[in-house]
């Protein structure tokens, strides 16, 4: 039984490593039900990293993630399917498999865990893709769309199954403003008529406003959580300077070319 | 005054230098760029090398200075200061001195401070040593997990994508039956020609058969299939596996739910299985034919050469091959896989997976042909 007001993902003290190489330190927050939340942050601050130990794809050094009150590491291979049934990952690049079609793509998750007859298959399938926009595209493979098609596409096969949750690593990145912003108003509207809980990883200020109802902040320097709440407050009251250049699209002093004074003498 | 090097057309990079009062003056003129510092790099290390305290670039008649001309002047600066000298800059151009500010900051760069140098004999053989030993509990966890993929598989059959195990029978057996043959059918035809022609001075030809049944069947046949299967389908798992793997594609099975052992190892190993014990007696055969028409050629009835060939080989011979054919083919599609799925990221990283998995593919093979060898000794077969 799940409480409406539970949260449906808490993380807590999390410190993710890549062998001796700390990426972010123990950082908690929570991700409540319907939701559409942000992890952003500059390139290299453990976004990525944060959004795949929640997926189960590395095991945190410390801390524990629970997903529905369950805690992945510690769940048998059995729990840890259930909880990965209930949610749907969107990749970077899509990951959509190269060899099948759009519409194997997205059946796929049908054909392996449910026993529907293979019409319905099918026509759950189509309907996924006509809720991203791309029924006419279904029998093409994935290589002859554009990026921002193939992201679609890889939303669409996160959907298969309708999850509770979905996971989207970066949706905007090296998409044109137009295409971001078709993706954004499918993220949106995925969100209010369906009720889909969102976890985003971005750095895209624009997109985060239109979508966003909670974003927490990872820096990459002090490798942990420097802010958390609505974007459009944090942009307005950033409370600390790491914050504030990020909202406002500032460098830091210290960044770019150092320069140096040539030692220069005046013609003699 | 003495005057040292260089050429000054108008426009066209010049360096001259000269020594007056306890100073050295390196004039440089001209466009300072990529097509044109190259030509200047050695007189204008000789310019700065006296012994003068004082440096001056002097560069009024500079007309334009990117990143290699300011490469130039750093390394002039740098090779000054080694001899305790100190540079300056004279009549640059202020956009121009803008661009000499970007790098003047800038050390040569030193490549001795790489961790790999760093590194003490011991410690290199103790991260060599860390990594073999990673490298085979990684292959004995991944054999473990194969093994119960297997059990699975059989306890219930429809877990397994039969479409796809087909699928990979076809790209495995069916499509390398043209190299099968042709391989086996030159082997089959050399080595009858070239024993034949030694066994012919002692009158001994008609023994070709013997020889050529025998060591097709129990050695050749198996092992060079598996060589084949190693360098045509073991290096496609590998790199197949490996694609996906740097695509995220594995990531995403996995999120999925599906285990990539189950979704793309197994039917590999399935399709390598069935078919290799087929693809080795089609090579046998192939060889076969190639040891006919030298014997042939050499007179003798097709008949002589079956009826020898068949009354030499026993069914125990035939039964080893195949049995080292299966034991062979598991290991290189077992290696090919693995080696798919220990793909980091990068294309390049794609490539070592592919050579290592024949490499592997290869040595594994020739370690356990050697086990078998001593097995079927002491079992007399």
């Amino acid at each position: 039984m799940i409480m409406k007001d539970a949260p449906v993902i808490q993380v807590q003290n999390l410190t993710c490593a890549y062998d001796d190489f700390v990426v972010v330190r123990n950082v908690s927050f929570d991700v409540h039900a319907g939701e559409v939340f942000v992890i952003l942050g500059g390139s290299g601050c453990g976004k990525s990293t944060v959004l795949k130990h929640i997926i189960g794809l590395y095991e945190p050094v410390e801390g524990s993630i629970m997903i529905h009150g369950r805690n992945m590491a510690t769940a048998t291979e059995a729990q840890r399917q259930e909880i990965m049934r209930d949610f749907g990952v969107m990749y970077q690049m899509g990951a959509l498999f190269g060899s099948m079609s759009l519409l194997q793509n997205v059946m796929l998750p049908l054909e392996e865990f449910t026993d529907l007859p293979r019409q319905a298959r099918e026509m759950v399938a189509m309907a996924k893709l006509a809720m991203v926009g791309l029924e006419q595209f279904a029998y093409n493979q994935p290589a002859t769309l554009s990026g921002g098609m193939q992201k679609r596409a890889a939303i669409a096969r996160a959907m298969a199954l309708d999850p509770g949750i979905l996971f989207l690593d970066e949706p905007s990145a090296g998409l044109d403003p137009v295409t971001s912003a078709e993706l954004d108003e499918l993220i949106r509207g995925l969100s209010r008529n369906l009720g889909i809980t969102f976890v985003i990883v971005s750095h895209e200020l624009a997109s985060i406003y239109s979508i966003a109802d909670r974003v927490i902040m990872l820096d990459r320097a002090s490798k942990g959580l420097v802010a958390e709440g609505d974007p459009r407050l944090l942009r307005d009251r950033p409370g600390n300077e790491v914050v504030g250049r990020f909202f406002n699209r500032q460098p830091p002093q210290s960044a770019g070319r150092e320069t140096c004074r040539v030692p220069v003498e005046e013609d003699a | 005054m003495a005057e040292k090097g260089g050429m000054n057309h108008s426009g066209a990079a010049g360096i001259r230098s000269r020594v007056s009062g306890g100073e050295t003056v390196v004039e440089l003129s001209g466009r300072l760029d990529g097509g044109s510092v190259g030509a200047l790099w050695e007189s204008a290390l000789q310019a700065v090398s006296g012994d003068q305290q004082q440096v001056i670039l002097d560069c009024g008649d500079v007309d334009y200075l990117d990143g290699s001309g300011a490469a130039l002047m750093v390394m002039m600066r740098d090779a000054a200061q080694e001899r305790g000298a100190y540079v300056r800059v004279r009549g640059l151009r202020d956009e121009l001195l803008r661009v000499l500010e970007m790098t003047w900051a800038c050390k040569r760069p030193k490549w001795d401070d790489r961790e790999d140098d760093r590194r003490g004999l011991r410690e290199m053989i103790g991260a060599k040593a860390s990594i073999g030993v990673n490298d085979l509990l990684q292959s004995l966890s991944f054999a473990g997990e194969m093994i119960y993929i297997f059990y699975l598989c059989l306890r219930r059959p429809s877990t397994l994508r039969w479409k796809d195990v087909l699928l990979s029978c076809v790209r495995v057996g069916v499509d390398s039956m043209p190299i099968i043959l042709l391989i086996g059918f030159l082997m089959g035809l050399i080595l009858s020609f070239q024993s034949a022609v030694t066994l012919q001075r002692f009158g001994g030809e008609i023994f070709v058969p013997n020889m050529l049944g025998l060591v097709m069947f129990r050695e050749m046949g198996p092992l060079v299939t598996c060589i084949l299967l190693a360098a045509r389908s073991g290096s496609a798992f590998a790199a197949e596996i490996g694609t996906m793997k740097v695509n995220e594609e594995v990531d995403a099975l996995k999120t999925m739910g599906l285990s990539p052992a189950r979704f793309l190892v197994s039917p590999k190993l399935i399709a390598s299985v069935t078919m290799v014990p087929l693809m080795t007696l089609f090579f046998n055969f192939a060889s076969l034919l190639g040891g006919l028409i030298v014997m042939l050629s050499l007179g003798y009835p097709s008949v002589t050469f079956t009826s020898r060939v068949f009354q030499n080989l026993q069914y125990g011979d035939f039964v080893g091959g195949m049995l080292k054919a299966l034991v062979f083919s598991v290991l290189v599609a077992g290696v090919g896989c693995l080696r798919g799925l220990q793909t980091r990221s990068g294309a390049s990283s794609v490539g070592d997976s592919t050579t290592s998995a024949v490499v592997s593919a290869i040595i594994l093979i020739a370690f356990a042909d050697g086990i078998f060898a001593v097995v079927y000794y002491y079992l007399g077969l």
